[in-house]
């Protein structure tokens, strides 16, 4: 089992309610965000074109946080999930530094804190909170292992690219274009 | 389920109860209170909810409110029998917690004591507030009448108010979301096809091939339904035309982006017109059998064909003929959206004439992929009194001007409470409720000026806003979340209804609209308006007689209703019937011509930035709803301020830089209160500028948003009154930029 | 005009708009760390080779300052934990792929042999010392009598942690200007070139000076050698690469990297060397304090710099 997420940049707005439902989904505390919205403009007015992408934790593959974590705590769970276990992190800043996309924070307790693809929700069978609010459907989470997954199939439709594959991470993000 | 995936499931919860210890994770068992009372009820996996209504904006979209572990208010949810919404919630929705979290809430009445205008107040009970309140009306009723004052409202508070104003013997009862919003389409519209559009549009995004946006940004607006059906046709691959002179998000998905000359509109919405007849592409058949005044109409747009519309607008020609051709292609699936603020330069009936008429063109009124013909359930009256007669109705106040305005105008009420304005009539006193008109209506001077003539003004919100520090009494109604309401009803697809319920007690010493209304009410005398012992029982009695209850509504929250008027789209069996004097789609309208307009849209050039000023165009954001929301802690964290967008040639000519702060200031000398930071893009044309409407809070009560951003209605000076209705045309002011602080203080 | 941003408001603290995660403990943990890992370097080094007699500065007294240099630098270390109650999480594992776990544990290796190998000198150097526990007396001795094998763990891990102090940052491929292999050789030169310095500073023989004068000196050539390779590396790898060494190279860190660490840190204490060397008088104090504020300021400004270099927005 493989979990991954694509965003299609074709039909994001921008909204952010991916941003708001996280917070509310999860606690996050005011002033911090766990995925956020990036606009990409290019050309000249009137020539333009627009890339909105949905960002976050691209859970990798190969997840320099986790390398570099010294307790341990930034491990790989269900389904390749990236977590933090917040009791064993010692919050020394080492996965904030190793992270090429700046998808954690340091929590205001002191353990640091990122996107968890909402594993509590995943476990249960519901996707993630960001995806279930969008209200463009423009995100698609699953099993990239099961070939008939709704991202699965989607991923083999459309073209698609990751962030900075080339710094290794083997990112589990795919951005529609 | 077999069993591997059931031990997997098992085990994998006891992982997610561990990680609930850490902060998330919702609440599954029900306090002990909420068993006893019944007052939420779990969802399919468990969690208790209760339902509500959307409040942040227009939309209303039901959703569910979550409860956490230790019972307070965790997330709201959509629900996915709403057609509002579908069950995904926009992030304004989704961030509705932060409205009931909100530190800065209004929390007590409160009485003024010192001159209008300063945050001279003191605190009061209810009984006192409502005493003062009940005494100055029946003061005013009896010295001026109770037809001079007035009730501005916008939301769900305002139906029970509305009730309390007819009682007392007023109807001007004005929302800004008229003469400042859509007034002109709906009247446009209704003079076209004999009805307006309301709310939520019929507009069958869901089914269109092509679907055309004047200057309407949705997708960067969230009329949730509008955004979500979008986002479908784009994945169908329906053609999207958005003519708009800054690269909104949806031109960026667009097939066709016109980055129009701004204010040129209507010469494009003639070439198209011109080139649809003069190819014969629009839908004859249903011309001619539904339509009246095609020949006229044929006449009338011979001159101006597309190289016409070229040297205004400055379009292509052959764009202009190459999306002329689509849209007929599509036909009937296409919709040129009426938008839905479209009050901008004065003429604004008349183009959204022009758009009602190429819809008739090309046959999409009634049809799939056009308009479908929307449904509404009848929602049965509470039994009271008849109202007394109103001495002066507002129409009455408003005499011959603005013939076609069908509802009381916000702006005409300001204007009548200032003396000198109209004949014999003075408004004396406001009930403003969830409408902050200081930031909502145009020339913030003149509503100011207005304000100060009042013997009262009334303010119900829950936000200590700019109006509350202009009130003589304010009264903290609480939040949505904390209280029922009048059952939602909007016409759509199917008759739908909605219930909104308290998910938690009223924080603070707020109190919910109907409580406030009735306790007004009975200390006005009008008590035998409002005889219903509780507002459960108020709420049961309608939907027992629309075969629900309050306790079948609790569980479902929405309820959806067979249709009942035939078909979603005309048809043999559904015949199209037009509510106008011809009886047909009017393309030349005789009501307009005898009321001294044109009969058809006529395109009127209109005033251009002088040297060195830049047009100011505003819009809406996904995140915000107009001033309401900018400090609600979750929206405020995404979006903390407005910037102004500068293009890059007009950055290099006044050396900006990214990020640098600038003072705007109008033609006629009124100045932003605080800086805004440049944002230098080109998704915005060198001839304008462009700001997020609702930002630059002047109230310091309201500490996120205090001094945010900088505010267009103080920009707003000149207003572009449309003579038709009445409408706020508020694009036709210029701006120019201060790099240095025109006052160390700032203005208030 | 290409246009980049983020538009949902994301202002993390310590990551955002730059990140600024590590402030200055790390630096000063880095450089705190160098200067003992070079000590400890020459000390165990000129001790398997013999030269107890001839360099006492380098094998008995600088030693005796690595505790507090280490200690120090430890505490620096805790103090940048931002859930410092659950520091102990570190040594409960060992993660070989981890630099942090790698630092961790060398610290815990190298701080008490430091403590140790101070201990076994301080009869020797301080004339009337005695311990107050006679337990205490045979442990001494039989430390003595171990020395050598001493020497050798101390040695294997100053080099481990010298070159550790630039693999902590290296091991970051995150952040385009950390991510060179050369800041492990690098940083590892500049801790022999500081320790060398502190050693100058102690020396009481003209030839113990003269000897580390001569190896601070190829130290600084070796230095300068690395930056000017690592600037050549940079600017022929990918954008984001050539991005990071721009910061030094006409950016923001241009006259603070050129004129503290590699003008007074490196050219001026070279200069006065070779002068010294040739039989010109100058003052040790003034060299080595260049020399080791040139340390104090590579680390400060790589730290900083590398997290101001991203992929991304």
């Amino acid at each position: 089992m493989r979990f991954a997420m694509a965003i299609d940049t074709k039909k994001c707005v921008g909204c952010s309610d991916c941003v708001v439902a996280c917070q509310t989904e999860n606690n996050v505390p005011i002033g911090y965000c766990r995925d956020w919205v990036v606009e990409v403009n290019d050309g000249t007015y009137p020539q333009l074109v627009m890339e909105i992408r949905s960002e976050r934790c691209n859970h990798c593959s190969n997840s320099p946080c986790v390398r570099c974590c010294p307790t341990g705590a930034s491990h790989y769970d269900y389904g390749g999930i990236v977590l933090v276990t917040p009791h064993k992190c010692i919050g020394c800043g080492a996965c904030i530094a190793s992270c090429p996309y700046d998808a954690r924070y340091p929590h205001p307790k002191g353990y640091v804190d990122k996107c968890t693809f909402c594993v509590h929700r995943v476990k249960e069978g519901l996707p993630p909170a960001c995806v279930a609010v969008c209200p463009t459907k423009c995100l698609y989470f699953g099993d990239t292992d099961d070939p008939r997954s709704e991202i699965s199939l989607v991923l083999k439709k459309r073209k698609y690219k990751r962030l900075i594959p080339e710094a290794g991470t083997n990112p589990n993000l795919y951005f529609l274009i | 389920m077999n069993r591997r995936n059931f031990i997997r499931i098992s085990t994998l919860s006891a992982g997610g109860a561990m990680l609930g210890s850490f902060g998330f994770g919702g609440g599954k068992e029900p306090s002990l209170l909420d068993r006893l009372t019944g007052k939420s009820h779990p969802d399919e996996s468990g969690y208790m909810r209760t339902p509500t209504y959307c409040e942040i904006c227009f939309w209303k979209c039901a959703g569910w409110v979550y409860k956490n572990d230790q019972g307070d208010i965790w997330k709201i949810i959509g629900n996915e029998n709403d057609p509002h919404c579908n069950g995904r919630l926009c992030p304004r929705g989704t961030g509705g917690v932060g409205m009931y979290y909100d530190q800065d809430r209004l929390k007590t009445p409160m009485i003024r004591t010192g001159p209008k205008g300063k945050q001279s107040f003191r605190r009061a009970s209810w009984d006192e507030a409502l005493d003062y309140t009940a005494k100055k009306l029946d003061y005013i009723g009896k010295k001026y009448g109770p037809e001079t004052v007035a009730l501005i409202t916008h939301g769900s508070g305002g139906k029970l108010l509305t009730t309390l104003m007819k009682a007392y013997g007023s109807d001007s009862i004005a929302g800004p979301s008229y003469a400042q919003c859509k007034g002109p389409r709906e009247v446009a519209f209704g003079l076209t096809f004999g009805t307006g559009l309301e709310s939520p549009e019929p507009t069958d995004i869901r089914d269109t091939r092509c679907l055309v946006l004047i200057g309407s940004h949705l997708g960067e607006n969230m009329h949730n339904t509008q955004v979500q059906e979008m986002a479908d046709a784009i994945d169908r691959g329906a053609t999207i035309i958005t003519v708009d002179p800054r690269f909104s998000t949806v031109a960026s998905k667009s097939k066709f982006w016109l980055p129009i000359k701004p204010s040129t509109d209507i010469a494009l919405l003639l070439a198209w017109t011109n080139v649809i007849i003069n190819n014969g592409w629009y839908d004859k058949e249903y011309v001619e059998k539904y339509t009246t005044g095609f020949d006229k109409l044929k006449d009338y747009v011979q001159p101006f064909s597309p190289e016409w519309a070229y040297g205004i607008t400055t379009l292509d020609p052959n764009l202009i003929r190459q999306t002329a051709k689509e849209m007929a292609n599509a036909s009937p699936a296409v919709i040129i959206h009426p938008g839905r603020h479209v009050t901008w330069y004065g003429d604004d009936t008349q183009r959204s004439r022009a758009i009602a008429i190429l819809n008739a063109l090309l046959g999409s009124w009634g049809r799939r992929g056009g308009f479908y013909l929307p449904e509404l359930k009848e929602i049965p009256e509470y039994p009271h009194p008849p109202f007394p007669p109103v001495k002066k109705t507002w129409r009455d106040i408003l005499g011959d001007q603005y013939p076609f305005a069908e509802l009381p105008l916000a702006n005409a009420i300001v204007d009548g409470s200032i003396p000198g304005n109209l004949k014999d009539f003075q408004y004396r006193g406001w009930i403003v409720n969830g409408s902050n008109l200081n930031m909502t209506m145009p020339d913030m001077h003149k509503t100011l000026e207005a304000i100060q003539q009042l013997e009262l003004l009334v303010v119900i919100d829950t936000m200590p806003m700019e109006i509350t520090g202009w009130a003589d009494v304010i009264l903290p109604e609480c939040t949505y979340l904390e209280r029922y309401d009048v059952i939602r009803n909007d016409h759509n697809r199917e008759p739908v209804i909605a219930l909104r319920m308290p998910a938690a007690e009223p924080k603070y010493d707020t109190k919910p609209d109907w409580w406030i209304t009735r306790e007004l009410a009975n200390k006005m005398g009008l008590g035998k308006y409002f005889e219903w012992k509780t507002f459960e029982e108020f709420l049961d009695y309608k939907l027992k007689r629309m075969g629900s209850s309050l306790d079948e509504m609790k569980k479902i929250g929405v309820k959806k209703y067979p249709r009942e008027s035939g078909d979603l789209y005309f048809s043999n069996d559904n015949p199209p019937t037009f509510d106008t004097p011809s009886g047909k789609i009017e393309l030349y309208s005789a009501q307009l011509e005898q009321a001294g307009f044109d009969p058809m849209p006529k395109y009127t050039p209109h005033e251009e930035p002088p040297e060195g000023f830049y047009r100011l165009i505003y819009g809406r954001t996904q995140t915000h709803t107009f001033s309401r929301t900018s400090n609600n802690p979750n929206l405020a964290s995404v979006m903390p301020d407005n910037k102004v967008w500068v293009n890059p040639k007009v950055a290099a000519n006044w050396q900006l830089k990214e990020g640098q702060e600038v003072w705007l200031k109008n033609q006629d000398g009124s100045t932003t209160n605080f800086p805004a930071k440049v944002r230098i893009t080109e998704r915005i044309r060198w001839d304008s500028v462009y700001i997020v409407h609702g930002f630059g809070h002047t109230s310091r009560l309201l500490t996120r948003a205090y001094g945010k951003g900088v505010s267009d209605s103080v920009l707003i000076t000149k207003v572009l009154t449309d003579p038709v209705m009445g409408g706020t045309g508020m694009r036709g002011n210029f701006v120019t930029f201060l790099t240095e602080n025109p006052d160390k203080e700032a203005k208030v | 005009m290409k246009e980049e941003l983020i538009i949902s408001g994301r202002m993390n603290p310590m990551v955002d708009p730059v990140l600024n995660i590590w402030h200055w403990q790390i630096p000063l943990y880095l450089f705190l760390g160098g200067v003992a890992a070079g000590i400890l370097f020459f000390a165990s080094l000129y001790f398997i080779m013999g030269r107890e007699k001839k360099y006492p500065a380098a094998i008995k007294w600088a030693p005796l300052l690595t505790p507090f240099l280490l200690v120090l630098g430890l505490a620096a270390l805790f103090l940048d934990l931002n859930h410092k109650t659950f520091f102990w999480q570190l040594y409960l594992t060992i993660r070989l792929e981890s630099p942090m776990s790698w630092g961790a544990w060398t610290l815990m290796v190298i701080t008490p042999l430091s403590i140790i190998w101070s201990a076994t000198w301080l009869k020797e150097l301080i004339p009337g010392w005695h311990w107050k526990y006679p337990f205490l007396d045979q442990w001494e001795a039989w430390f003595i009598r171990h020395r050598l094998i001493l020497a050798w763990i101390m040695l294997i891990s100053a080099v481990i942690l010298g070159v550790y102090t630039g693999i902590l940052l290296s091991a970051f491929n995150a952040r385009p200007l950390w991510n060179t292999s050369i800041l492990g050789p690098l940083f590892f030169a500049s801790s022999l070139s500081t320790g060398a310095a502190v050693i100058m500073l102690m020396a009481k023989s003209h030839l113990e000076r003269n000897i580390f004068s001569r190896i601070d000196l190829m130290m600084i050539g070796i230095e300068l050698f690395l930056i000017v390779h690592m600037f050549m590396g940079f600017q022929a790898s990918t954008q984001v690469q050539i991005d990071a060494a721009n910061m030094f190279l006409g950016g923001p860190y241009t006259e603070v990297f050129w004129i503290f660490v590699v003008f007074i840190g490196l050219l001026v204490p070279a200069i006065l060397e070779a002068l010294e060397l040739l039989g010109y008088k100058i003052p040790i104090i003034i060299t080595s304090t260049l020399v080791l504020t040139g340390g104090l300021f590579l680390r400060f400004i790589i730290v900083y710099a590398g997290q101001a270099s991203r992929y991304l927005y």
